[in-house]
């Protein structure tokens, strides 16, 4: 069953333009119904030939999602849950290489501005369009030395032992509405396993994006560090825009065991109609380090809070975060740390930018569990804002049951200076300029972190954002 | 040819408050002015006004460069039009570098047409002018891979604004106290620099407390701002006579000025970047 779509006009009332909006025309090969019940579960999961267990444990996700009522805190989420398309599978099959990899999907690379040379630099490129990962390639010295990059479901059937004992244990579907919701009806994703010892020295990447009317993309990952090994993994998206709601809700699993360090790099810019409802979590053993560097930007409302849990002694956890508002967007990003054991340590640094009227909150939780004596966190909250319509809140959770610890928390809110924007145009930088230069200056502690092709991509699209903005 | 900067009947106003009262002064380019005068006698606030700070409200008068009205025209575009000022107290942006920073400044000063997004001065070439000028300037290259003004130290600040003169080559430049919390080594390596750089090809207008900016870089003109108003100019002599003898002399010459501008002091709530 093939399906089209046109591309949409803006609707006006969304405000900006997005500059990535396009769709490219789709041959879908199969879209489940509209809305969300145990027929379309056992559809969904027949779709997929899964095995009995994933059956259930979807049939179980979906009654505990009926049950929980919605978050109470955040922001506003106006989503009928029946009007959301939940599966569509784009091509029958995985393309193996670049030649295979159909035109139209292709052109959305080209629109998306990914130069060819780029393309082929990312080593283990993983592009999940619409639901299903279409393109992926994985260098041999990686497989040669027991990696597995695959799509999550590709994974349930090479790799059932991993799947089995991983899978669900760091974010089980009871943990939230959202978990819940993505645990019943999840499809594509990235599973990563990393064997003992072995360290990626590249960073593995995917780009995905949205491409279908009232589609919600559900991707689940997993990724698994084994004791000693190190990796880095990058996704980001642009999304299209649509005239009605859409909604994105992943869940991310990371396991950190002991000695191994993780870094996971998120840059999301999705359309300002989407709610982007993600729950991401890591769990670092003892003197494992997970590293979360999360951009948002885009998007109607996103909910996003990457936490550590540092479940042995030595463990370190980080969280970069920067979140970009403008018209008629909510971000609600923060972090959470959950020191369990003695002599963990954990840092949080959140950069918002509101403007034109965006709201950003951060909103983030330190826990110190009994027990964990001699730790330390610190937070930093910085917050920027460009104009007198646009918010900035800050809620800092913190939770200590333990003496000898030290946790610190510093929050600043500013608005660009008239004097910074004054000497800058004195100095022949327009207003736009100026305020651009300044907003990037604003964000370098996390650009320096991404791999230049990120950091080049990122500062595109804060510039895309701040086009017109003074005036 | 010859460009002429002209400040006619100048009145400026901060929040209300009337700082400059009928301002005067021509400037060829390749001519010194020094503008001395006592603290808030309003020597800032024309400098500020002539860049074209927001907070500094022009009541009356005007800036003309040859034949172009400045009032009209946007910071930005007054600096195209090759018009700068080096701050007593620059501002710091954290997370931008100096080299990004200047390569950007430089370019649109240099392509006044130049539209937002095209291309700039290539970085090979950007680099090595750079490079030539940190080095008539005796800095090290770390300095361009520094955030600006962000945690420089008083002395690193102004020898950034010399550095910012030399890549940008104005017509006229207004130096705001640029010696002022130097050393004395540094306030002539500051003095040279200025002439090093290309200092007498640009009508500069010096404002200062010292002798030593100008022994380096001597004054065709002396002006003495009291009150708001210029009140006297003269020729090299005069900033030496004040620099001996201080202002005691003005003050009693013009008894109105001296009391406007006990006034001026009395009242005086900080403003902007570089308000006295």
């Amino acid at each position: 069953m093939a399906t089209e779509t046109n591309v949409p006009q803006p609707d006006e009332s969304l405000g900006e333009i997005n500059k990535y909006d396009f769709q490219t025309q789709t041959d879908a090969v199969f879209k489940a119904e509209k809305g969300l019940n145990a027929d379309i579960v056992n559809q969904i999961s027949s779709m997929k030939e899964e095995p009995q267990w994933m059956r259930d444990f979807r049939l179980r996700s979906l009654e505990i999602f009926e049950s929980k009522p919605m978050p109470s805190w955040g922001g506003e989420i106006g989503l009928d849950f029946q009007d959301i398309y939940y599966y569509l599978k784009p091509t029958n099959e995985q393309g193996r290489s670049w030649d295979d990899v159909p035109d139209e999907i292709k052109e959305t690379f080209e629109k998306l501005g990914i130069p060819q040379a780029e393309r082929e630099y990312l080593s283990g490129v993983k592009a999940q369009f619409e639901s299903e990962v279409i393109y992926g390639s994985l260098k041999e010295d990686l497989a040669k030395q027991g990696v597995l990059f695959t799509d999550t479901d590709t994974a349930i059937k090479e790799h059932p032992e991993l799947i089995e004992e991983y899978f669900a244990t760091i974010i089980p579907p009871e943990d939230n509405k959202f978990a819940a919701l993505n645990s019943a009806v999840w499809s594509g994703g990235s599973f990563i396993y990393v064997p003992p010892g072995v360290k990626i020295e590249f960073p593995l990447q995917a780009y995905f994006r949205i491409n279908a009317e009232n589609m919600g993309q559900f991707e689940r990952t997993l990724i698994i560090v084994d004791e000693g090994a190190e990796v880095h993994y990058v996704e980001g998206c642009t999304a299209p825009m649509y005239s009605s709601e859409s909604l994105h809700s992943a869940v991310v699993e990371i396991v950190c065991k002991k000695g191994s360090r993780c870094r996971y790099t998120t840059i999301q810019n999705w359309a300002n109609n989407i709610y982007n409802l993600v729950t991401k979590r890591a769990m670092a053993y003892r003197d494992a380090t997970m590293e979360w560097v999360d951009g948002n930007l885009g998007s109607q409302l996103t909910m996003k809070y990457p936490a550590v849990y540092m479940m042995e002694p030595g463990a370190r956890g980080e969280i970069l975060s920067i979140a970009f508002s403008g018209k008629g967007q909510h971000q609600d990003a923060g972090a959470k740390l959950v020191h369990a054991a003695p002599h963990t340590t954990g840092q949080i640094i959140s950069k918002s930018i509101s403007k034109n009227g965006g709201r950003s909150s951060y909103r983030g939780l330190v826990r110190v569990e009994k027990g964990a004596h001699g730790s330390r966190s610190n937070v930093v909250c910085d917050a920027l804002i460009l104009d007198e319509e646009s918010r900035s809140d800050t809620y800092p959770y913190i939770e200590i049951a333990e003496q000898n610890v030290s946790v610190g928390h510093e929050a600043s809110v500013s608005r660009i200076g008239e004097e910074q924007l004054f000497y800058l145009t004195s100095r022949g930088l327009t207003e736009a300029e100026a305020s651009t230069m300044i907003v990037n200056g604003f964000i370098e502690p996390l650009v320096k972190e991404l791999p230049m092709e990120y950091a080049v991509e990122l500062n595109r699209l804060i510039q895309l954002q701040m086009e017109g903005s003074v005036g | 040819m010859t460009h002429q900067l002209k400040i006619e009947n100048l009145h400026v106003a901060v929040a209300g408050k009337p700082i400059l009262q009928g301002v005067n002064l021509s400037m060829n380019q390749g001519e010194i002015h020094a503008l001395m005068g006592p603290n808030g006698s309003g020597k800032s606030t024309l400098g500020m006004a002539i860049m074209g700070h927001p907070t500094y409200e022009v009541t009356d008068g005007s800036i003309s460069l040859d034949d172009q009205d400045l009032l009209a025209m946007k910071p930005d575009e007054r600096a195209r039009q090759g018009i700068f000022m080096a701050f007593q107290r620059p501002v710091a942006i954290p997370g931008v570098k100096m080299a990004d920073f200047l390569r950007h400044a430089t370019t649109n000063v240099r392509n006044p047409e130049r539209k937002e997004g095209e291309e700039l001065i290539p970085m090979a070439d950007f680099r090595r002018e750079l490079k030539d000028r940190m080095g008539q300037l005796q800095m090290e290259l770390e300095f361009a891979r520094r955030y600006v003004n962000d945690g420089f130290s008083g002395g690193e600040m102004k020898r950034a604004e010399i550095l910012q003169l030399a890549m940008l080559q104005p017509r006229f430049a207004v130096l705001d106290e640029t010696d002022s919390g130097l050393d004395a080594d540094a306030v002539r390596l500051a003095s040279e620099s200025i002439a090093a750089i290309g200092g007498d090809s640009m009508g500069l207008l010096i404002i200062t407390h010292h002798d030593k900016l100008l022994v380096h870089n001597p004054p065709d003109f002396t002006h003495v701002m009291l009150g708001g108003q210029i009140v006297e100019t003269g020729g090299p002599e005069l900033a030496r006579e004040l620099h001996s003898d201080g202002y005691q002399r003005i003050r009693q010459a013009y008894p109105d000025a001296d009391a406007e501008n006990q006034t001026m002091v009395a009242d005086d709530t900080p403003v902007g970047a570089s308000g006295e």
